[in-house]
């Protein structure tokens, strides 16, 4: 194994540009799509009184939680010191300073009062998970951006690891406090769960793994560096095993809650009944997320491919999307539980008459917001690339595999 | 067009629309129908006002919002009770119309106003 | 003008009252009502704690009369529709505070009607998730929304197990003095809150039940109705399994 170098991205500038005025244009119009909410008041989104979380809320908390899941690839390298994954820490770290910058922003722009943001950096109540997420966040930043300087300069090699071991405890924190923003909330049939917590881990490890693959891949392939078969087997087992244990934690999850009666019309609702729902459960979460991305990996063949990777990465991508539109959006159309034993009949503010879910159609403006984030994540994440060296020149089996032998 | 001409144009467009506007203006509030413009000061003398309204309101919001006092001397609703203006035909000028005691003051000073996105500009309904 | 109209009865009876009670005792009555019914001075305590009892047996069907009284007593009636607005959507998008419920029991089909609104819970859920300590716990008990610190992320809708608060979803032209309402802020029931600092004892919907289903008092006082009427009727909290102590409880549902 020789030692490897890192440099700035190389795409020709046209092309650079290009890319980029792309994505501000996208990040633009979803300047745009904020604009007119905020202006307007949320009545011209999808989202009321019934269901209060919408469209940017998924993106948002897909974002968030594939930040923590981003840093992984790096956490192997330092804290676990796995040598092939080291020369992959610095774009994993700075994915996942990114994604989370474009999950924040989309939550922050859809809050009812954007423009109060001090006050949420200066009114803390303790006991608000929100509020501890905000220093989660926030520590997570700094922690990570050390990380990356640590990785880069030479000088600080001493201090490398355990800044490393750091930042990989703190993100296992950050992720479970995003699952416990769900977990922590009793009223809700399909949140109070336990297990959301560490069940968010789990789908940030695939979810954070399966955009760091593709930007990986993207980034190696237009700038024309190799990526050797080791690395690309070592992201592909990775990714399998975790989409595996996102299956597992879904079958828990519903497994335990149909033991208890009182859950039951909640998992009708969602395995069986709920339209929507239904279909991106079992299309969506359960095949695209879990059962595809197995399929392909595990697939002696196809497997071994590069197309075949990419596809495992963005079908657990997609899954992901339909997963946490199931969580966000299925939890709370779900009528509330408020008279055991009785049928509401009628109701003055939609109380879930005679069993019927909430609505919810979203509108344009929250696909776009949402949207916008991710663009604004691969935004931050070309400039960072093509400002520092975060890329090593390459990963070829010669470079990067430990046990590579000419043969 | 000479220049002399265009000159002309332009001025007799400025002085119009400067005419117009003070017009409107003087169509809306009537002055001296307000509380205040009766009383000798508010509820500080005007000094200690101009530099501190806004603590005064801001600690008092806290207070009632918090603990519920609604009986001392200083309100929001105390202003706007006092210093909104009517029209000619008796009716309430909102205090942060263009030109009103508070738009005429933050909008010199450039400070936002931010208090009437939720707060009633006219005086209370009793 | 119909508003007009309620708040000048409300006056000839808070005057007549005034008036009889003087007549009965001079002396001492006196005292009290001035110092009763003129707005607090002094920061609300846990000595007291607002409650309710309804009664769902005797809340009519089809009787809507305290949730109109609300809506008119807390401006909810002058919130208007935006223009262009889808009118089912926006119906889910308008504040309400009060609402009508109407049951059936699975087992014996037996109909209850009864009003929801925030019952002021001991251990709100509201209180605990809000990230700025925008949804407070009054120390009389009643809980609410500072708006001035509320940045509209509706974690405690989420939170809520009763449904009970709304999102303003678009700008409110006109507003009431005691109740200030702004687009983007989360609001709910505060059992009239600006009756009870100005020395009232009622809330709009009580007042308004010609059936005399809700009875709102003082919980900490053995001698209110409130306190009176819960000794002498069993009553439930609804999601009694959540302990978290509601200040409204109902009975006969």
């Amino acid at each position: 194994m020789k030692k490897t170098h890192f440099s700035e991205w190389g795409i020709e500038s046209p092309r650079y540009w290009g890319m980029l005025a792309v994505l501000g244009a996208i990040v633009a119009i979803a300047g745009g799509a904020v604009f007119y909410m905020e202006h307007n008041g949320h009545w011209v989104t999808g989202m009321t009184n019934q269901v209060v979380w919408g469209i940017p809320h998924v993106f948002a908390i897909f974002l968030i939680v594939a930040a923590s899941g981003a840093l992984n690839v790096a956490s192997i390298g330092t804290a676990f010191d796995k040598k092939i994954y080291k020369p992959l820490g610095r774009l994993s770290a700075l994915l996942a300073i990114t994604l989370l910058a474009g999950g924040l922003a989309v939550l922050v722009l859809d809050l009812g009062q954007p423009g109060r943001l001090l006050i949420a950096m200066t009114h803390y109540n303790f006991k608000s998970i929100f509020a501890w997420n905000i220093y989660l966040y926030m520590g997570f930043m700094g922690i990570v951006a050390v990380y990356i300087w640590f990785m880069m300069d030479h000088r600080m090699k001493p201090y490398y690891k355990p800044v490393g071991v750091l930042a990989f405890l703190w993100r296992l924190i950050l992720t479970t406090g995003t699952g416990s923003i769900f977990a922590f909330i009793v009223a809700r049939q399909g949140y109070d769960a336990a297990i959301l917590a560490p069940m968010f881990v789990i789908m940030s490890f695939a979810y954070g793994l399966a955009v760091y693959i593709l930007v990986l891949m993207f980034a190696f392939k237009v700038d024309g560096r190799d990526i050797g078969y080791a690395i690309q087997r070592r992201l592909k087992n990775l990714l399998g095993v975790f989409a595996a244990a996102v299956f597992y934690f879904t079958l828990v999850y519903h497994l335990t809650n149909l033991y208890g009666t009182e859950n039951h019309a909640y998992e009708a609702f969602i395995l069986r009944d709920g339209g929507i729902y239904t279909l991106l459960f079992w299309a969506g979460w359960v095949f695209v997320g879990c059962l595809l991305p197995i399929g392909i990996v595990y697939h002696p063949s196809l497997g071994k491919t590069r197309g075949g990777l990419i596809a495992a990465a963005t079908a657990v991508i997609l899954g992901g999307f339909a997963t946490m539109y199931v969580i966000v959006i299925g939890g709370q159309a779900f009528p509330m539980a408020m008279f055991p034993g009785k049928t509401i009949v009628a109701s003055g503010f939609f109380d879930g008459v005679n069993g019927q879910p909430m609505l919810y159609s979203p509108t344009l403006a929250e696909f776009l917001l949402g949207i916008g984030g991710v663009a604004l994540v691969l935004l931050l994440t070309f400039i960072g690339i093509r400002m520092l060296r975060f890329l090593p020149n390459s990963l070829s089996d010669e470079v990067a595999d430990p046990h590579y032998t000419k043969s | 067009m000479t220049r002399k001409s265009v000159i002309m144009f332009l001025a007799a467009s400025i002085a119009g629309l400067f005419i117009s506007l003070v017009s409107a203006q003087a169509g809306e509030a009537v002055e001296g129908t307000a509380k205040a413009d009766k009383l000798e000061q508010c509820v500080e003398p005007t000094p200690v006002m101009r530099r501190n309204h806004f603590e005064f309101i801001q600690h008092q919001r806290d207070l009632t919002v918090h603990e519920g006092i609604r009986g001392s001397k200083y309100s929001l609703a105390g202003c706007v009770d006092c210093h909104a203006r009517k029209d000619a035909a008796g009716k309430a000028v909102p205090v942060n119309a263009e030109g009103q005691f508070c738009d005429g003051c933050h909008d010199y000073a450039a400070v936002s106003l931010k208090c009437f996105e939720c707060h009633r500009t006219v005086p209370g309904e009793k | 003008m119909s508003r007009e109209k309620q708040q000048g009865r409300r006056e000839f009876l808070k005057t007549s009252a005034a008036a009889a009670a003087v007549t009965i005792a001079p002396g001492v009555m006196l005292h009290t009502l001035s110092a009763d019914a003129a707005p607090r001075t002094e920061p609300v305590t846990d000595k007291v704690r607002w409650g309710m009892l309804i009664d769902a047996n005797k809340c009519a069907d089809g009787c809507t009369e305290c949730v109109a009284a609300c809506d008119k007593e807390n401006g909810l009636d002058l919130v208007d529709m935006p223009e262009g607005a889808d009118p089912s959507l926006w119906e889910r998008q308008r504040p309400r505070w009060i609402r009508q419920v109407k049951l059936k029991d699975n087992l014996s089909g037996r109909i209850t009607n009864l009003p929801m609104m925030c019952q002021h819970c001991e251990e709100p859920p509201c209180v605990d998730v809000c990230p700025t300590g925008a949804s407070f716990r009054r120390a009389d008990g009643i809980v609410m929304v500072d708006r001035h610190i509320c940045i509209g992320c509706r974690y405690c809708m989420m939170a809520c197990p009763y449904k009970a608060r709304s999102f303003i979803h678009a700008e409110v032209a006109e507003k009431l003095t005691h109740t200030p309402r702004g687009k983007g802020c989360v609001e709910s029931c505060n059992f009239c809150v600006q009756r009870l600092d100005n020395g009232e004892s009622t809330t709009a919907c009580q007042e308004a039940c010609k059936h005399q289903a809700i009875v709102f008092g003082d919980l900490n006082d053995p001698d209110s109705a409130v306190s009176q009427a819960l000794k002498k009727y069993p009553s439930v909290q609804i999601r009694a399994d959540l302990k978290l102590n509601t200040g409204v409880r109902y009975s006969n549902i």
